[in-house]
């Protein structure tokens, strides 16, 4: 395996694959500010979100964690943040800076959109450029963050796609990767097989505390089941019957060798390298929208019935065994694992070629859900807003 | 050709991984953890992704997957038939 990719190396020592100029709204009210940003200054890149106005707690926190996380994610040269007010509009602004990072807030009260417009505009054009000049430079391995999460899932996710990432997983591990996993709910009927993964009984507490967390959520708010949304009808059209069969093929990512050596809150930056477990929900856009947070740079996303996922910062790299899928929306498909089904590659092969393309991703090679114009980016709610 | 792959040999469902499997032929079962292969007979058309019994199962049963417990069946399965939501419920929730 090679050792090293080209990226681009931070202020604060991170390396990213990417070199975006983000417009980055606080709230709701500053998409449209944002969006006309991006279009005076072309190649800058807006990411509107409907949320960020009487949230409190713990979810206004994790709104905070999660728009910080992303202009501090390193895939990112500089940030423009836009807010209705300045002072969440600062707030936003010192977490991204703290990285050493380029990043300027504008307010639109008192001013209005014209001005806030104008003003935020001078401010990305001179980022633009000044981005345009930062090179890529050859990184060691072991600064790549890979993030993971399946989606439109079906039988041949569990048999094909996902143990390709699993199989990656694992050399990537013993490489001295950071690697993530998450999807809470999508566990069920695997979490014995998960906590005995867990490094020790510390981790293996903090685990089954989150997985047992969300059970209660469950029960709290469900009518009879589940069944209606897990697994999705899309699951159950491409041949998945129960959660446990559907928890069984997701736990497959995570390889046979590697560990989990902690586990993360939502938008929660790990500490070392090592595979971590992130509380989630397992809805693509929120999760992936996580793992861009925490600073993953690099994303695995399996699939089996087809999944068109894409994220604004995070190149998703698509992995797909089912062979109708491959067939019929191959135009979504990074890495065709089909074979594996009938037995035309082995699954050390087929882990093999998903590197390749991880580095081929990560020295610059656009992914299909980039090429296509794919940038869901979704927060993740805790509760309703006061 | 492979016509379903199971994970484990103790597996009782395996999953069809080509279309048009079509009721009344004979399938090529490849099982991943060991990389051998077997037959099995199929009495019902079954799509891509989907699962085809590898035995008689009876209400209340526990079906393997993976070695693993993916839930119980409701109605009764004979060997060669579609395994899906119609005849299996998760036991969680």
């Amino acid at each position: 395996m090679q050792k090293t990719f080209l990226g681009y190396r931070r202020e604060n020592g991170r390396v990213g694959v990417r070199n975006h100029v983000v417009i980055l709204p606080v709230d709701d009210l500053s998409n449209a500010a944002c969006e006309a940003v991006a279009h005076n200054v072309k190649g800058t890149l807006a990411i509107p979100h409907p949320y960020g106005r009487l949230q409190f707690g713990a979810d206004l926190d994790l709104h905070f964690r999660t728009l910080i996380g992303t202009g501090a994610n390193p895939n990112v040269a500089a940030v423009v943040v836009i807010g209705i007010e300045d002072q969440w509009t600062k707030k936003v602004v010192d977490g991204i800076a703290a990285t050493g990072k380029p990043v300027t807030g504008v307010g639109i009260e008192l001013h209005g959109d014209h001005d806030t417009i104008m003003r935020a505009s001078k401010a990305a054009k001179e980022y633009l450029q000044w981005a345009s000049e930062r090179q890529r430079v050859p990184c060691d391995l072991r600064e790549l963050w890979v993030s993971t999460k399946c989606g439109e899932s079906d039988t041949t996710s569990g048999c094909g796609a996902n143990p390709t990432v699993g199989d990656a997983f694992d050399k990537l591990y013993a490489a001295g990767c950071t690697l993530v996993f998450g999807e809470t709910t999508e566990l069920t009927g695997g979490e014995q097989i998960v906590a005995a993964r867990c490094r020790d009984d510390r981790v293996r507490a903090q685990f089954m505390a989150m997985f047992d967390r969300y059970q209660a959520v469950i029960d709290r708010h469900k009518t009879s089941d589940l069944s209606d949304s897990q697994p999705t009808k899309g699951n159950i059209a491409g041949g998945l019957t129960t959660i446990e069969e559907k928890a069984l093929g997701n736990i497959q990512k995570i390889g046979r060798k590697c560990v989990i050596d902690g586990v993360l809150d939502k938008a929660e930056a790990p500490t070392g390298a090592g595979l971590w477990f992130m509380d989630s929900s397992s809805a693509a856009a929120e999760m992936v929208t996580l793992c861009a947070a925490s600073g993953f740079v690099v994303h695995f996303f399996p699939t089996g019935q087809g999944n068109v996922i894409g994220n604004p910062i995070l190149p998703v790299i698509k992995i797909c065994a089912n062979p109708r899928t491959v067939r019929t929306m191959s135009e979504h498909i990074d890495v065709d694992t089909s074979g594996l089904l009938q037995r035309e590659i082995t699954m050390g092969e087929a882990g093999d070629r998903l590197i390749d393309m991880m580095f081929r991703t990560a020295n610059g090679r656009l992914t299909a859900a980039e090429a296509l114009g794919h940038r869901e980016f979704v927060l993740t709610r805790l509760y309703e807003s006061a | 050709m492979i016509h379903c792959v199971l994970h484990d040999p103790h597996d009782s469902v395996a999953v069809v991984v080509v279309e048009g499997v079509k009721a009344g032929s004979t399938l090529t079962g490849l099982i991943l953890d060991e990389d051998r292969t077997i037959a099995l007979p199929c009495v019902q058309d079954i799509p891509l992704g989907h699962k085809v019994a590898l035995k008689d199962m009876a209400v209340g049963d526990t079906v393997i997957k993976y070695g693993i417990d993916i839930g119980k069946v409701v109605q009764p399965i004979r060997k060669g038939e579609h395994a899906h939501v119609h005849n299996i419920k998760t036991k969680r929730w």
